[in-house]
């Protein structure tokens, strides 16, 4: 019997290092589609994430300012704010919005990057992203980006020093699940930098597939505020980062295509 | 324009003014005006021009997928 006993290791162990920051949870959470602020804050708990999406827009002009806040609900000393350029068409627009958000959140420099196609399939636009990577890069942002699963612009994003590289598993929204798990792996097996799954997820088994595949994280909304109960699937996702997580350092057992018995065979009496 | 709506605004105003005058000044914001970024820390010196066009921004749900 050996004397040192192999213990699961824990989350504190085995943190999500980004741009330097580590962080215990692997589920990084949108914030928008809910009910209410109530809803938000009370979901984003029951997933346990430390980074959550923020968009920015316009200021309600002639409109009550009591009505609560986001960045109040959800405070900054509890979480990292990655502030993102959803809805951005081109390079130009995503540039102003990180530079407008790093005036509103005080020099905060980690942005999340997305520029999108077209509104049907909300694909990323590689060209306006790569050039929206190199001049937010160049003015000091820390961007992770939205791409699509291709490796060979994944690495480059990389090499273009992005600090994390998030391909799509399926369509934003359209909670499909990981379409194309063999791209998603050859981009983790090239990669350095973290690789997170952002969008197309739709149940906790798709979340544990990312992970299981080596994804060091996972990025989604829809898949959370969309459920008929947010709350428990917010706690599912949870569970399912982290299973699939502890799958994954734990070394799954060969496929093989036929059976292999699990009781010795020494020692039967019939 | 503040935005993207035409305003009519008190003559010599500044930007903490502005902000006051629209009742924002207990939210956090930024200030863009024709495109460039004004800085909280030049509020008080920033004044604008007829014609200017403004835009004031917050964090707001959104985001992930």
């Amino acid at each position: 019997m050996s004397t040192v006993m192999q213990t699961a290791s824990p989350a504190s162990t085995d943190p999500l290092i980004i741009d330097g920051l580590a962080y215990q949870s692997r589920l990084l959470v949108g914030t928008g589609k809910y009910r209410d602020l109530d809803q938000t804050r009370q979901a984003i708990e029951a997933s346990g994430a430390q980074i959550i999406t923020v968009a920015i827009r316009r200021t309600n002009i002639g409109q009550s300012s009591d009505e609560p806040n986001l960045l109040e609900v959800l405070p900054a000393d509890r979480y990292t704010y990655l502030p993102n350029t959803a809805g951005c068409y081109s390079a130009a627009e995503a540039v102003r919005t990180c530079r407008l958000a790093r005036e509103l959140l005080d020099g905060h420099t980690l942005v999340k990057l997305e520029v999108l196609g077209d509104e049907k399939t909300l694909f990323p636009d590689i060209v306006q992203t790569l050039e929206a990577a190199a001049t937010l890069i160049a003015e000091g942002f820390r961007v992770m980006v939205y791409t699509n699963d291709d490796p060979i612009i994944a690495k480059r994003l990389e090499d273009m020093g992005c600090v994390a590289v998030m391909p799509l598993a399926a369509p934003i929204g359209s909670g499909l699940g990981i379409r194309n798990p063999h791209n998603i792996q050859t981009i983790i097996e090239n990669a350095t930098v973290p690789i997170l799954v952002d969008a197309g997820v739709g149940c906790a088994s798709d979340a544990a597939i990312a992970m299981e595949l080596g994804c060091d994280g996972v990025l989604m909304n829809t898949a959370i505020a969309g459920a008929s109960n947010p709350l428990l699937m917010a706690s599912a996702m949870k569970k399912a980062i982290e299973a699939g997580r502890e799958s994954w350092l734990a070394g799954r057992i060969p496929k093989k295509r036929f059976a292999s018995a699990s009781s010795p065979v020494d020692g039967t009496f019939f | 324009m503040i935005n993207g709506q035409s305003e009519q605004l008190p003559e010599g105003l500044n930007a903490t003014g502005l902000i006051a005058h629209l009742g924002l000044q207990a939210q956090r914001l930024a200030l863009e005006v024709n495109r460039e970024i004004v800085p909280r820390s030049r509020f008080d010196s920033h004044y604008f021009n007829p014609g200017d066009c403004v835009e004031i921004v917050r964090a707001i749900g959104g985001g992930g997928r």
